[in-house]
Parts: C-alpha cells; sequence; structure tokens
C-alpha cells in the first residue's frame, strides 16, 4: 500500500511529505518529498549588497539564527582578509552556543512529543524562553536576531547581560537532570528509540550525514574541534559521540552537548576579552552613531555603505560551521562588486534527509515518526 | 588574516597533497589549480571528474572520504558558461580541497557521483534543478525543489529575478 504523510502532519516538523511504501506495518520504501518552503533565497542574495544579505540568513534555519549569521560573515571575512577584534569573536561563541541549545530544546520538545510523551516538552519551551530573553536582550529579536554584522556585531551587549547569561549558565545544568530523568531511564522512551531507525558510520558518511546524526554512529567529528573557526580553539569541551546509531544515541548526543555547551558559555563569560566589538575597518563596518552625527568623514562612511554597499575583492570561498544540525557551509563567489555574484548554502539537514530511507526501510511504520524527529529536520534550511 | 595574492603556479602548489596525487594519476586530467585565502582549488577535467574523485577518496594520504557540497556557477555570458563545485572534506586528515568542472552552454553534462557517494543524489538533483546540468548515471534525475511542471532553471544568471510570469 501506499501512504502519503504529509506535508501538513505534525510529526514532520514543518512541510515535509514523505510517501511510503508499505506491506502491513513494515516500510518497505520510503520517499522524502522537500521544496514546499523553497523561497529562493539563494537567487535573492544575488541581487542584494553583502550586508543585506545578514537577515536572509536568519530565515533558512529559524531555530539556530545566529550559527547561520556566524557561517556568513565568517565567510564575507575571509574574502575580505578581516581580523575581528577578540572581544567580538567571544560574544559570537557566546551566543552560537545560546543558539544551539535553543535547537536543541525545540528538538528535545518536538521529539519527545512525537513519541509521546508530552511533559518534556513544556519543560524544554520553559528553558527556551529564557534564552530567547536573552537574545532579545541584545538584539531586540526573539528569533530573526540578525544580531552579527560583517566585521564584528551589530551593538555592544546591553548592561545587565552577563549577569543574565551567567544566572542561567548557573541553572540550566540542573534543568537537563529533569530532562533526562523524564527521558533517559524510562523504559517506554527505551523501548520506542533504542535499536530504532539504526545507521551504521560508513553508511552515514557514504550518504552526507554530520553533526549528531553522523556521532551518533560512532563517527568523531565535530568542526568546532577539528578545524575552529571564530576563536573556538581557546575552550575546552568534550565532543559526544555513541556507537549505536539508532535513535537513543542521536538522542544522547544530543543531550550530552546541551551539558557541553553550556560549559563553552561559561567559558566564554569567564575570559571574555575586553576592547571593541567592531573591526577597525571604516569603509566596511558602520561607524559608530556618536561618531556618525559629529564627524563628518564618519558620515560620509555610513552614506556610502548604505547606498552603494563595499566591494569585496573577488574570489570565493567556502567557510564551514558546525550547527546544531550538522555542517553548514556558505560558498561565496565574488566578482569584485558590492553583490555577492553567488551564495551557496549547504545545508545540514538537506543532506541529513538522505539518510531517512537507510534508517526506515524494514522498519515498523510508527518508527519512521522517531526517525524522522531522531535527524532534527528543519525544513526551511531544507528548500530555502 | 589580511589578503595575500592567490597561487595559480603549479609548480609551487605540487606538494599538496590532492594536487601530487591527481598529477600522478593523470596528468593531463589537471586543468588549472589555485590556492586562495587558504582554500585550495583544483580543476578537473570534466570527462575525469568521476575517476578523479575516486582517487582522492580511496588515496590513503588525501582520504578524501567525505563529499560536503556540490554547487554550481553561472557565468553567463562567458564560455565555458557553468562551473560545477564540488567540495571534498577528509575526515581524517581534516582537510577540504575544492574541484571544479567547467561545462559549456550548448552541453551541460556531466558525470555524476552518486556511485561513489549516495550522498551526492540530492545535490546533483538540486543543481539540475535550479542550473539545468545534467548528471549522467544519476538514479533519479528529476526537480527536487522546483514544481516538477516549472519552466527554466530559476539560479541561471539569465533567469530574471522576479521570474517569468
Amino acid at each position: 500500500m501506499i501512504l502519503n504523510m504529509g506535508p501538513q502532519h505534525p510529526s514532520t516538523h514543518g512541510v515535509l511529505r514523505v510517501l511510503l511504501e508499505i506491506d502491513g506495518e513494515t516500510v518497505v520504501r520510503i520517499m522524502p518529498d522537500i521544496g514546499f518552503l523553497h523561497t529562493g533565497i539563494e537567487k535573492t542574495c544575488e541581487a542584494k549588497f553583502y550586508q543585506q544579505v545578514v537577515p536572509l540568513t536568519d530565515r533558512i534555519d529559524y531555530l539556530c539564527p545566529m550559527t547561520n549569521n556566524l557561517c556568513y560573515v565568517l565567510a564575507v571575512e575571509k574574502l575580505l582578509g578581516l581580523e575581528i577584534p577578540p572581544k567580538a569573536q567571544w560574544l559570537r561563541v557566546l551566543l552560537n552556543e545560546l543558539t544551539r541549545i535553543n535547537s536543541h530544546l525545540v528538538w528535545l520538545g518536538t521529539h519527545a512529543l512525537d513519541i509521546g510523551a508530552m511533559t518534556v516538552f513544556l519543560y524544554c519551551f520553559r528553558e527556551r524562553e529564557d534564552i530567547l530573553r536573552i537574545f532579545e536582550m541584545a538584539s531586540g529579536q526573539r528569533m530573526m536576531t540578525s544580531y552579527f554584522r560583517v566585521g564584528g556585531i551589530a551593538l555592544e551587549p546591553p548592561l545587565g547581560f552577563f549577569e543574565r547569561v551567567r544566572e542561567f549558565a548557573g541553572r540550566f545544568p540542573e534543568k537537563v537532570d529533569e530532562y533526562e530523568n523524564l527521558l533517559t531511564g524510562n523504559p517506554i522512551w527505551m523501548m520506542r528509540t533504542k535499536g530504532v531507525a539504526r545507521i551504521t558510520a560508513e553508511d552515514a558518511i557514504a550518504l552526507g550525514a554530520t553533526g549528531p546524526t553522523l556521532r551518533g554512529s560512532g563517527v568523531d567529528f565535530d568542526l568546532r574541534r577539528d578545524m575552529p573557526y571564530s576563536g573556538y580553539e581557546n575552550f575546552k569541551f568534550k565532543v559526544p559521540v555513541a556507537q549505536e546509531g539508532d535513535v537513543f544515541a542521536r538522542y544522547m548526543c544530543r543531550v550530552r552537548e546541551l551539558r557541553e555547551s553550556i560549559e563553552i558559555v561559561r567559558q566564554a563569560l569567564d575570559g571574555m576579552p575586553e576592547g571593541p566589538v567592531k573591526a577597525d575597518a571604516p569603509g566596511v563596518v558602520l561607524p559608530d552613531r556618536e561618531k556618525m552625527k559629529t564627524q563628518m568623514e564618519a558620515l560620509i562612511y555610513h552614506f556610502k555603505i548604505i547606498t552603494e554597499g563595499f566591494a569585496v575583492p573577488a574570489g570565493e570561498v567556502y567557510q564551514a560551521v558546525e550547527s546544531p544540525r550538522g555542517e553548514m557551509g556558505y560558498y561565496i563567489v565574488s566578482d569584485g562588486t558590492a553583490k555577492p555574484y553567488r551564495v551557496h548554502m549547504r545545508a545540514a539537514c538537506f543532506a541529513n534527509l538522505q539518510t531517512l530511507p537507510k534508517m526506515c526501510e524494514g522498519g515498523l511504520l510508527a518508527d519512521v515518526v522517531a526517525a524522522i524527529g531522531s535527524i532534527d529536520i528543519v525544513l526551511g534550511e531544507i528548500d530555502r | 588574516m589580511p589578503l595575500v595574492p592567490a597561487i595559480t603556479d603549479l609548480e609551487q602548489l605540487k606538494g599538496h597533497p590532492a594536487v601530487a596525487r591527481l598529477l600522478a594519476w593523470n596528468r593531463a586530467a589537471v586543468v588549472e589549480v589555485k590556492f586562495d585565502r587558504e582554500e585550495m582549488t583544483i580543476c578537473v577535467d570534466r570527462g575525469n571528474i568521476r575517476e578523479a574523485c575516486a582517487v582522492l577518496r580511496d588515496d590513503a594520504e588525501c582520504a578524501f572520504n567525505f563529499l560536503s557540497d556540490v554547487t554550481c556557477v553561472d557565468w553567463y555570458p562567458a564560455e565555458p558558461r557553468f562551473e560545477v563545485i564540488y567540495h571534498l572534506l577528509s575526515i581524517p586528515k581534516k582537510e577540504r580541497v575544492r574541484l571544479k568542472v567547467r561545462l559549456d552552454s550548448a552541453s551541460p553534462a556531466v558525470e555524476s557521483l552518486t556511485s561513489l557517494w549516495p550522498g551526492a543524489n540530492y545535490f546533483e538533483r538540486e543543481v539540475f534543478d535550479l542550473f539545468g546540468i545534467r548528471f549522467t548515471g544519476h538514479p533519479y534525475m528529476r526537480r527536487i525543489l522546483m514544481p516538477e511542471d516549472w519552466e527554466g532553471h530559476p539560479l541561471r544568471k539569465d533567469y530574471p529575478v522576479e521570474g517569468y510570469r
């Protein structure tokens, strides 16, 4: 029998359509159908100035906007050959790890909800709310933050920001204990996840899986540690790896990542360097408001950046960062003008979704929901 | 890191493991090399891309065992018009390399990598959908992001930003 699941289905986390060929309760063939959320962001980028692309990057993956911001600005900074002050780098790391926690909380809540554990969802969204308030405090926005700029970050965080993050970092680990109390040893949870939707390390690599989907199969690879960017080499953290390659292994990887991320946040708070948050590059970075109103030079630069952008030397770069879902990569080609010639986003879930048939074929129909949840897909990123 | 001029001289770059391996395998397949902004780009002859990737994947020195990304750039109206870009990653060596194939607008087709990495499937379908490049040997060469009945390939440079309709 052919069964059509989605595009409007609560457990597909967006508009994913899955075509299932089933024999009784067993899945014979599974085919994801994507593209329902395609908005042509890559084409739009070609018509914008470099600084105007930043708000578009938020909208690709709306659960980890800062990671996308970071990846894009790192790529443009690499094209420009721009040096970023240490404080901006550390703030970026801090906010990125909060974003990772935010994204993992949404994943954990909805994944548990799919399998039937309602309570976890309410617990996770309670902490997520705290993180969104921290984002709002810094950037003025809860979700579409657009807080990073080419050459630094938009504004110095407001007074009381660091205290608030410290307070959150202090109480978050015991919240993770709460989630684990509800799930990790829970017999129903283990029956629904252990041994379900297995994938081997060879298959995961061949299919282009990254992030927890790859590490859940025993491949110890994390871009933050292995190919560091934005000052990650200054932080000490463990990369959680699990060997089994099933839903439970991927769950354990992400839950342990929650603890590691909050540890990185704490290190970033303790070692936050002093200094400016923007690079000294007047032609690229917008001047401070105060200077713009008192200095002629600054006003001219401001006018020029806003009206005609800044030219980027011709060339091409590929910059990848470890997003909560895996390798997020931006490939940017510049032809020497103020608008990118080509922007390509390598979306982690786009490749991760290809593992779905390997995981589900031969399994039970009810496990498809668990498998989709364990890949942690965001359709905005898949379809762009 | 301030910008330094790109190195395009093959003699200077042949110490790079990926370049050395490809030169040892087939000197004629390497069309052009470039080292710019700490990234290595090797332009490969269009008929040899699949074997070149296989050589880099299976060689113990390079071990580029992971295909990160496949994409394309349209240089309209220049010829050869299309550049298909492959980003390879070596998980054991923690290295990246970029391979390129140039295709003219008359016959934009290149061999598919799905036999080496099944994960190339979606990426190649996306390039086909948005640029109209055909990948020979691909198991399911259909549109992936745009609707089945869409006309044209939206990421081509002669396709208007507002679309045709």
